[in-house]
């Protein structure tokens, strides 16, 4: 589609800079888990990863240099994700509001 | 070729989103059974071999930084730079594997594999056991995968070698580097989720 996104090379020290912010990442995942946040410890675990893997799309994947329609694919895929998660558990999590009848 | 490149990166995103969704079945899975039975599962996590979690995080996380390196020495036109960076991959990924394979042993001798050896006498046993299924499925399944990006990587070698790729023609390599980084990534989800749920509450 458009040429200023061709023959975009990435150089070295970013993406090193990337990995050693993957590992400092991983390191901080560690010691929060061993921290008690009570309800807040898996949260907190799961916006870590959620950095990291941003991190991994968008450098790694370099899905920053795709093209718009790639971009709209990618985000997709994880939206569709939370609507499996959001619907699953907002049947799951409501079921006990509401008597059955003949239970 | 520029527009086929972007073709195929487009058709291997289609790809990677239905391993989303495959992947998100499985994670769906374990998000319920955790909200069933929260006890059992901290207990479960806490068996699990945080130090061998980790450094698997990270030899996954140095396997991505070299398929990186990889597609862009393949962007450069550098053949010895990508033949570097493959055979790197596939040391790092099969790394991940023998430690992978020590986790299993160890969880085959502490009876922690489901099925008629599991130990019984542990605390709410057969929701641990419940715990053990679906970790066995979805490192298992990952495990897969790490096998097939790793069977990927040696064709890419191969055609690597025979100079197959120039910085007008990279497109295998950077499709299966898509894959690779994706088997990371399911990786960077799994390890919070199994390894270290309960790691506050006191490891044994």
């Amino acid at each position: 589609m458009s040429t200023e996104h061709a023959h975009v090379i990435t150089p070295v020290r970013t993406y090193v800079a990337i990995f050693a912010a993957l590992l400092v990442l991983t390191g901080l995942t560690y010691l929060v888990a061993l921290q008690d946040f009570g309800v807040m410890n898996t949260p907190i675990a799961l916006a870590v990863a959620l950095v990291k893997a941003s991190l991994v799309v968008i450098y790694f994947m370099g899905v920053r240099y795709n093209t718009p329609l790639t971009k709209v694919v990618v985000v997709a895929g994880f939206f569709w994700l939370l609507i499996l998660f959001g619907l699953t558990l907002n049947d799951y999590m409501t079921r006990h509001w509401m008597g059955v009848p003949g239970r | 070729m520029e527009q086929q490149l972007e073709a195929s990166t487009l058709g291997m995103w289609v790809f990677l989103v239905t391993e989303v969704m495959f992947f998100g079945g499985m994670f769906m899975v374990y998000i319920l059974y955790r909200v069933l039975y929260p006890e059992a599962w901290v207990m479960g996590s806490n068996h699990l071999n945080v130090t061998l979690g980790a450094l698997n995080t990270g030899v996954l996380i140095c396997s991505s930084l070299t398929m990186a390196l990889a597609v862009r020495s393949a962007q450069i036109g550098s053949r010895s730079g990508q033949v570097v960076n493959l055979i790197l991959t596939i040391v790092l990924g099969s790394v991940f594997l023998i430690v992978k394979y020590f986790e299993y042993a160890e969880k085959f001798e502490h009876h922690l594999v489901p099925g008629p050896h599991f130990d019984m006498s542990l605390p709410e046993a057969p929701h641990q056991q419940l715990f053990f299924s679906i970790y066995f499925m979805l490192t298992g399944v990952h495990a897969a995968h790490m096998v097939v990006g790793i069977g990927l990587m040696l064709v890419i070698l191969t055609m690597a070698m025979r100079g197959r790729f120039s910085s007008s023609y990279y497109t295998p390599v950077e499709v299966s580097g898509l894959y690779w980084h994706f088997v990371d990534i399911v990786w960077i989800f799994l390890f919070p989720l199994l390894y270290l749920l309960g790691a506050h509450l006191g490891a044994h």
